[in-house]
C-alpha cells in the first residue's frame, strides 16, 4: 500500500474566506455556538482557556504586588485568599485541561487523516460544560454576598483541604461554587478524554497502524487514559464533600469519627496524575515540534511511546508524596519516595531522545523552536527540583513553602506553557491560514525566558529561607524582602511578554504573512491540507504507509516506508536478494 | 502542494479498526470503575469506626433475592443482544423486556431495603459512618440502575415498535456493555458491603 493524499484544490481558502466575509455577526455566532466540527471546537477550548489565561495571570500579578514589599496591604487577608484559591483553580481545570483538550481536539483528527472526533455531538457537550463550569466558578464572585468586597470566591487553597470546607468552617456557598465547578469540568473533561480514545483507536486512516501513529496521538492517548483513572477520584471526592456539606454525611467530618487525611488521599489519587495529564501534551508537542526544525526523523519512536505509557502507569503511584508531612509512616514513606524517584527513568529517556533528535540535526531556530529548546532546558531543571522534593526528610524541611511554589510552577510555565507557545508558533498558521510575525516572537521569547527566570529561579530562595506559601504578607526583618521583590518584577515581564503575545495572534491574523498548506515543510498529515482545512478536512480518506507520510510524498525516491521493519520490509528484502 | 496519487498496490491490508461505541463504553467503563474505587475504599475503611449505632450486623440482611435477579438480567441482556444479531427481533424484544422486569425488581428490593431501614431501623446518610458510606455506595449504584433501566426501557419501546433492526446490534451491544458493568459493580458492592463490612 503506498501513501496517497489527494490534495483539495476545489476548495481552496481564498473562496472559504470571501464566503464567511459575507455573513453576518449573528450568523457567525450561531455558527459556533451550534458547531460540531472538531477544528471549531478545539478553537474554541483555546480561545476560553487563553481567556482565562489572561484572568488568572491577573490575579497572579495582585498577589505577587501584594507580596512584593513586606507588611503589604493592597489587597486584604480574605481576598488574597479568594486569590490563590482562584488561581490555582483557574490554571489547572480552565487553562491547563482546556487548552490541551483544545489542541487535541484540532489536530488528532488531522494527524490520523479523520473527518472528525469519533462523536461530534460529544465532542460539543463536553465543551460547553466544561465552559459552564468556569463561568460558575467565577460567577462567584457576583454571586452570593454580592459584589462588595470579594463576593464569595472560592478561598480554601485549589486542593481544598478538610476540614477547612466543611459547612462549619466554609459558611455560604463559596466551597460549593468550587466544587460544582469542578464536577462539571470533569464531566466534560472525561467526555473529551472517551472521545480521543475512541478517535485515535477507530477512526486512523488505512495504513496508519499504531506503530506508525504520530507520537502527538500516542501521548494523548495516554493522557486521556490518565484522565480516566485520575478525574474520576476527583469527582467521587468532589460528590463526597456535596453530601457532607448538604445531606450531612460525614466522610470527611474528623467530629464523626471521619478523616481529614482521605480527602488528601482521594485529591492527591487525581492529583499527582493531573501534572502527567498536563505535561504529557507538552511532551506530544515537542514530539512533533522538535524533529521538523531538526529536520530529523524523531529519535527512538519505540522508547518515547514505551516512556510515555510508562510515565502513565508510574504517575498513579507516586500521590502520597505530597503528604510526607502528615506523618505516613517509614514503609509508606519509602514506597512513595522510590516511586517518585523511579518515574525520573521514563522522563530522562524522553529529554535524552529529544537530545539525540537534536544532535547533528539541521537546527532552525524559529520561535515555535526557541520556545521548544527552552522547554527541554527548564524542565530538566524542574525535574531536578523535584527529585530533591521526592526525598522525605528534605520535604518535611521545605513542604509547603515557597521551594515548593517554585518547584511546580517551573513544570507549569518553564515547561508546560513554554511548549504550549512553541505549539501556537508551529499551528497558528495551520489553524488560521497565516504566520504569526518571527520578530515579534522573538521578542516575546526573550521577555517572557528573562521574566520567567526572573521570577521563578528567585523564587527558590525565599523557599529555602522558610518562607511559606499562601501568606498575604511578611514582616521586614525575615530577610526576604529583596528575593520578593525581584519575583514580583519579574512576573511584570512575562506579563508585558504575554501581551506582546496576544498582540502579536491578533495582528498576526490580519496582516501576517500567508501560509500555505505546509510552511514548516513538516512531515504529519495535518500539513496535507490547505490552511485552514475545510471542514470535512480531506476529501478523500488519505492512506499512508509510513510515520512521516508527507516526506514519503515529497521523496518517492527514498520513502520512510522503505525503512520499516515488517511484513513489508521482509518481502522487499526477500526480492533485493531473489 | 501537488496531488501526488499513487494508486494503492495490489495486496491492500484489511482495514478493520475497532469500533468506536463499543471503545468509548470501554472508557466511560473504565473513568465509572475509578470513581466506584474511591466509595469501595472509603466503605472499606470506614468499617467498624462508626461512633454510633446502627451496625452492619444489626440492621443488614443479605439481599439473596434481587442479586440474583440483578445478576441474571446480565445473561438475559447478552441474549437480546444476540437475538438481534441474528434478526430475531421479537425475541429481542422480549430478552430486553425480561432484563427490565429484572433490573425493576432489584431497584424494588433496594427501595424496600432503605425503606426498612429508615423508619425502622433510624439509619439515615447522617447516622453514622455506616449511614454515609452505606448509603453513598449502594446509592452511587443503584443511580447506575436507573440511568441503564432507562435506557434499556427506551431500546424496548423500539424494539416493540420494530424500529429496531439487525444493524442496530451493535448499538444494544454497546448498552449491554454498560448493563454488564453495572452487574459486575454489584458483585464488588455485595460482597463489601454485605459479606465484608456485616
Amino acid at each position: 500500500m503506498a501513501t496517497h493524499i489527494p490534495f483539495d484544490q476545489a476548495h481552496a481558502p481564498e473562496e472559504i474566506g470571501d464566503k464567511t466575509q459575507r455573513k453576518l455577526w449573528l450568523e457567525v455566532l450561531h455558527e459556533w455556538v451550534t458547531t460540531v466540527d472538531h477544528k471549531k471546537i478545539g478553537m474554541m477550548y483555546i480561545g476560553y482557556a487563553l481567556f482565562f489565561l489572561v484572568v488568572a495571570g491577573f490575579e497572579a500579578l495582585l498577589m505577587r504586588i501584594q507580596l512584593a514589599v513586606p507588611n503589604n496591604s493592597f489587597v486584604s487577608p480574605e481576598v488574597f485568599n479568594g486569590l490563590f484559591t482562584m488561581h490555582g483553580t483557574t490554571m489547572v481545570f480552565f487553562v491547563g485541561m482546556p487548552i490541551l483538550f483544545g489542541f487535541g481536539n484540532y489536530l488528532i483528527p488531522l494527524m490520523i487523516g479523520a473527518r472528525d472526533m469519533a462523536f461530534p455531538r460529544l465532542n460539543a457537550f463536553s465543551f460547553w460544560i466544561s465552559a459552564f463550569g468556569g463561568i460558575l466558578l467565577y460567577y462567584s464572585y457576583i454571586g452570593g454576598s454580592g459584589l462588595y468586597g470579594a463576593g464569595s470566591a472560592p478561598d480554601v487553597g485549589w486542593f481544598a483541604y478538610a476540614p477547612l470546607t466543611a459547612k462549619v468552617f466554609s459558611p455560604g456557598h463559596s466551597t460549593d461554587y468550587w466544587t460544582l465547578s469542578l464536577l462539571l469540568t470533569g464531566i466534560g473533561t472525561i467526555g473529551t478524554a472517551l472521545n480521543i480514545v475512541a478517535t485515535i483507536i477507530s477512526m486512523r486512516c488505512p495504513g496508519m497502524k499504531m506503530s506508525r501513529l504520530p507520537l502527538l496521538p500516542w501521548l494523548y492517548l495516554v493522557t486521556s487514559g490518565l484522565t480516566f483513572v485520575a478525574v474520576g477520584p476527583l469527582t467521587a471526592a468532589q460528590i463526597m464533600l456535596m453530601l457532607d456539606r448538604y445531606l450531612g454525611s460525614h466522610f470527611f467530618d474528623t467530629q464523626a469519627g471521619g478523616s481529614a487525611v482521605l480527602w488528601m488521599h482521594f485529591f492527591w489519587i487525581f492529583g499527582h496524575p493531573e501534572v502527567y495529564i498536563l505535561v504529557l501534551p507538552a511532551f506530544a508537542f515537542a514530539n512533533e515540534i522538535i524533529p521538523v526544525f531538526s529536520r530529523k526523523a524523531i529519535f527512538g519512536y519505540p522508547a518515547m511511546v514505551a516512556a510515555s505509557v510508562g510515565i502513565g502507569f508510574v504517575s498513579l503511584s507516586v500521590w502520597a508524596h505530597h503528604m510526607f508531612t502528615v506523618g505516613l509512616g517509614a514503609a509508606e514513606n519509602t514506597f512513595f519516595v522510590l516511586a517518585t524517584m523511579a518515574i525520573s527513568v521514563p522522563t530522562g529517556i524522553k529529554i535524552f531522545n529529544w537530545l539525540a533528535t537534536l544532535w547533528g540535526g539541521k537546527i532552525q531556530f524559529t520561535s515555535s523552536m526557541m520556545f521548544a529548546i527552552a522547554f527541554l532546558f527548564q524542565f530538566l531543571i524542574a525535574g531536578l527540583t523535584g527529585i530533591m522534593l521526592s526525598v522525605a526528610p528534605f520535604d518535611w524541611q521545605l513542604g509547603n513553602s515557597y521551594f515548593v511554589v517554585a518547584h511546580f510552577h517551573y513544570v507549569l510555565v518553564g515547561a508546560i506553557l513554554f511548549m504550549l507557545f512553541s505549539a501556537f508558533y508551529y499551528w497558528y498558521p495551520k489553524m488560521t491560514g497565516r504566520m504569526l510575525s518571527e520578530k515579534l516572537g522573538k521578542w516575546h521569547f526573550w521577555l517572557f525566558l528573562i521574566g520567567f527566570h526572573l521570577t521563578f529561579d528567585f523564587m527558590h530562595v525565599p523557599g529555602l529561607l522558610g518562607m511559606p506559601r499562601r501568606i498575604y504578607t511578611y514582616e521586614a526583618d525575615r530577610g526576604w524582602m529583596i528575593w520578593n521583590m525581584i519575583i514580583s518584577s519579574g512576573a511584570l515581564v512575562q506579563a508585558v511578554a504575554t501581551l506582546l503575545f496576544v498582540y502579536n495572534m491578533v495582528w498576526s491574523y490580519f496582516k501576517g504573512p500567508v501560509a500555505g498548506p505546509d510552511p514548516w515543510d513538516a512531515w504529519t498529515l495535518e500539513w496535507a491540507t490547505p490552511s485552514p482545512p475545510p471542514s470535512y478536512n480531506f476529501a478523500e480518506t488519505p492512506e499512508v504507509s509510513s510515520r512521516r507520510p508527507l516526506w514519503d510524498l515529497k521523496h518517492p525516491d527514498d520513502p520512510d516506508s522503505d525503512y520499516e521493519i515488517g511484513p513489508s520490509h521482509r518481502r522487499r528484502a526477500k526480492e533485493e536478494s531473489a | 502542494m501537488s496531488d501526488v496519487a499513487v494508486a494503492p498496490s495490489g495486496a491492500n491490508v484489511a482495514w478493520n479498526p475497532p469500533a468506536r461505541g463499543i471503545v468509548g463504553m470501554v472508557c466511560l467503563i473504565l473513568a465509572e470503575a475509578s470513581i466506584f474505587i474511591i466509595f469501595i475504599v472509603a466503605y472499606i475503611y470506614y468499617i467498624g469506626k462508626s461512633l454510633n449505632g446502627p451496625t452492619p450486623k444489626d440492621v443488614l440482611s443479605l439481599p439473596i433475592f434481587t442479586s440474583i435477579c440483578l445478576l441474571s438480567s446480565s445473561l438475559t441482556v447478552h441474549a437480546a443482544v444476540s437475538a438481534l444479531r441474528r434478526g430475531r427481533q421479537r425475541l429481542c424484544s422480549l430478552w430486553l423486556a425480561a432484563t427490565v422486569l429484572l433490573g425493576g425488581i432489584f431497584l424494588a428490593g433496594t427501595a424496600h431495603e432503605w425503606y426498612d431501614l429508615i423508619y425502622n431501623h433510624g439509619l439515615t446518610i447522617s447516622t453514622n459512618l455506616f449511614g454515609t458510606t452505606f448509603y453513598s455506595l449502594v446509592g452511587l449504584h443503584a443511580s447506575h440502575v436507573v440511568v441503564g433501566l432507562i435506557m434499556l426501557s427506551l431500546a424496548l419501546w423500539f424494539s416493540l415498535r420494530g424500529q429496531m433492526h439487525h444493524h442496530h446490534s451493535e448499538k444494544l451491544e454497546v448498552l449491554s456493555l454498560y448493563w454488564h458493568f453495572v452487574d459486575a459493580v454489584w458483585v464488588v458492592v455485595f460482597l463489601v458491603v454485605y459479606v465484608l463490612g456485616r
